[in-house]
């Protein structure tokens, strides 16, 4: 029985998250209709600009209530945050979330689905981010950061504020990717007026945000980047993995446009703030090892 | 992925690639009319600079004082025979059969390292005089005359001193911030990514140019650093806000790119070419087509508190058939963590400092 209530809890939760999905698909597309999206001379949807996702995906990309911290450990009562990450309180708790994926729970296959797990019992470990590493596609799009898209009639380039990150997503196909890299390798083409990028030859070292999930080397992501207004753009990815999901899977989100006029992409070269994490131990005089003997 | 991997996919995949032309080459083949090249525009009617460009070349930066300004062809001939013979020589397969190098390397400097660190396999320093308006170039350097830096003001060879002295204080193993800023993965060799842009002399000197009405990017191989140049009147950054490569603006002047630069970066200043410059250094850059593969770069370096005159360079930047993989430097670093973790080991065999083991 309660079993069976779990199940209709978890079937409502669904059906909420895919009508408000469909409702602000259908709020951004009413907005369409209003706005002329600009467009170059060459008569494709102009996504020149500076563009950044907000909300609460880059903590994690399913749906989730606010938690105390990225990583936590067993409690007298209840879980409490874990040693490494303790120091930051509050600020290093990670707010709540409706969620990016499209029907709310990644599909999982079951094993994934423990490492996914257990990456997120080892978060200050495991996470790429947390010592500046590339964050590959799609996580590079909804980063914290801000990404400037350069669209020329012969190139389409994404330069992301967060580590110096960048794909040349290739207007013609160089073939299969000749070797797995971090950013992966991408290729374009309009459909009407989406643009859509192709990625493969991505490696496995990549997150898809601060709770664990993950993917294997045999991923696949094909991205949809649609304008809904001047100031807008829809973008989705559909994540494609047979060696860690049971089917292909799609999240969704609005980006939106950096409208200042003095807007201009921020550099966050981060490998020179990791080295302490990194390489502090190796230098010649510690620093804190007087105090610690 | 280890940045010597990485190197070694990349100069198999130049081969490989270079066997074909991107579709903006083509677009230029098509734009010869009888045969006679004809500028390519965009859109909004200004040359078209973008693709993949190399200024990889055996030209040094500083020509040799007993140098003339230009190579005689034969003089260049025998230039460039002599790197392809060395290359050659280089390349032969390694003695399968060589044993380790003795303990503390072997004693050889360069890209070796005494430990037999780099072959030439791995490098693609440019083989290449620099051919510049028809002139094949002894130094990139043309002003001053003489092709070589200009004398260093005072204030700036006390500032120069104080640098190095604050340096002396460590062993150049004791931190990592004591590593050069391109093993420690931040910036690629000497000053590749600029600016000025200038070839490292060592491989991947490679960038990609992606050109917008209101912005021009350039994306250096090495390590995926990108100059996004804003167009137009400066609204500079304020003074103390000094990004890695400057903060850079730049201008149509007739069909040049001409991009000013300032605010750099006081890390960047410390090192190469531009140590001992000050927060007034300020670079200015003119890209200029010069035919289908050539696309022309000159600089100006002024900074009246640092060098008695300016100083100027001309570097071809010359078509790159194929394309540019990813340079993720910082994620195979396991060279920092050795070079350091290694001088650990040795104070510890040497009976100096105890450094706990790990």
């Amino acid at each position: 029985m309660s079993n069976f209530i779990f199940k209709l809890v978890r079937t409502l939760r669904r059906t909420t998250f895919s009508v408000l999905a469909c409702t602000a698909v259908a709020a951004v597309s009413a907005d369409a209709q209003t706005a002329e999206i600009p467009r170059t001379q060459d008569g494709k949807p102009d996504m020149n600009g500076i563009w950044q996702a907000l909300g609460n995906a880059h903590w994690d990309i399913e749906p989730h209530a606010a938690r105390a911290a990225l990583q936590m450990q067993a409690g007298p009562v209840v879980p409490v945050p874990a040693k490494p990450v303790l120091a930051f309180g509050a600020v290093g708790s990670v707010p709540s979330g409706v969620g990016v994926v499209v029907g709310g729970e990644i599909p999982y296959l079951p094993e994934a689905r423990a490492k996914k797990i257990e990456n997120q019992e080892n978060w200050s470990e495991r996470d790429p981010g947390i010592k500046c590493y590339l964050p590959g596609v799609p996580r590079a799009t909804y980063m914290p950061f801000p990404f400037q898209i350069f669209q020329s009639s012969s190139h389409f380039f994404i330069a992301y504020e967060y580590a110096g990150a960048l794909r040349n997503i290739y207007m013609e196909d160089p073939g299969p990717a000749q070797v797995d890299s971090w950013m992966g390798q991408s290729v374009g083409h309009w459909e009407g007026d989406t643009f859509v990028a192709e990625g493969s030859g991505f490696n496995d070292q990549t997150w898809f945000d601060r709770a664990g999930n993950h993917h294997s080397a045999s991923m696949t992501v094909v991205e949809r980047y649609t304008m809904t207004s001047p100031h807008h753009i829809l973008y989705e990815a559909t994540i494609e993995d047979p060696e860690t999901f049971s089917r292909p899977w799609m999240i969704r989100m609005p980006l939106y446009r950096h409208v200042n006029e003095d807007a201009r992409l921020g550099q966050f070269k981060c490998v020179e703030f990791v080295e302490e994490l990194m390489y502090g131990q190796l230098r010649k005089n510690p620093i804190g090892s007087e105090e610690r003997r | 992925m280890n940045m010597r991997h990485t190197t070694l996919i990349s100069a198999v995949l130049l081969m490989i690639a270079s066997s074909g032309f991107s579709s903006h080459v083509k677009a230029q083949v098509r734009a010869q009319v009888d045969g006679q090249w004809v500028m390519p525009r965009t859109a909004d009617g200004r040359p078209d600079l973008q693709g993949n460009w190399t200024n990889a070349t055996t030209t040094p930066i500083q020509r040799r004082r007993d140098q003339d300004a230009v190579y005689t062809p034969e003089e260049a001939a025998r230039i460039e025979g002599g790197r392809a013979a060395r290359t050659e020589a280089l390349n032969q397969p390694s003695d399968p059969d060589r044993v380790a190098p003795p303990v503390g390397g072997d004693g050889s400097v360069g890209a070796a390292g005494g430990v037999g660190g780099y072959n030439y396999f791995w490098l693609d320093p440019g083989d290449r005089v620099a051919m510049f308006n028809g002139e094949l170039r002894a130094s990139l350097i043309i002003d001053p005359a003489d092709g070589r830096y200009p004398s260093r003001t005072d204030a700036s060879r006390q500032r120069m001193a104080e640098a190095s002295q604050f340096r002396r204080q460590f062993g150049q193993y004791d931190n990592p911030e004591n590593r050069p800023l391109a093993e420690r993965c931040i910036v690629s060799f000497g000053s590749n990514a600029g600016p000025p842009m200038l070839p490292n002399y060592f491989y991947n000197n490679n960038y990609t140019i992606v050109q917008t009405p209101d912005h021009i990017m350039i994306m250096t191989e090495m390590v995926h650093d990108t100059r996004i140049i804003r167009m137009g009147t400066p609204k500079p950054l304020p003074e103390h806000v000094k990004p890695w490569f400057g903060d850079s603006w730049g201008h149509w002047e007739g069909d040049t790119l001409v991009v000013e630069t300032t605010n750099f970066s006081p890390t960047q200043l410390n090192r190469g070419q531009l140590s001992g410059a000050t927060d007034n250094l300020k670079i200015t850059e003119r890209f200029t087509r010069a035919d289908e593969y050539t696309l022309n770069y000159e600089f100006t370096v002024d900074d009246p508190e640092t060098w008695t005159d300016t100083w100027s360079g001309e570097v071809p930047f010359t078509r790159l058939p194929g394309l540019v993989y990813e340079y993720a430097c910082h994620e195979g670093n396991y060279a920092l963590f050795n070079v350091l973790s290694g001088a650990r080991a040795q104070e510890r065999r040497e009976g100096g400092r105890q450094t706990p083991e790990r």
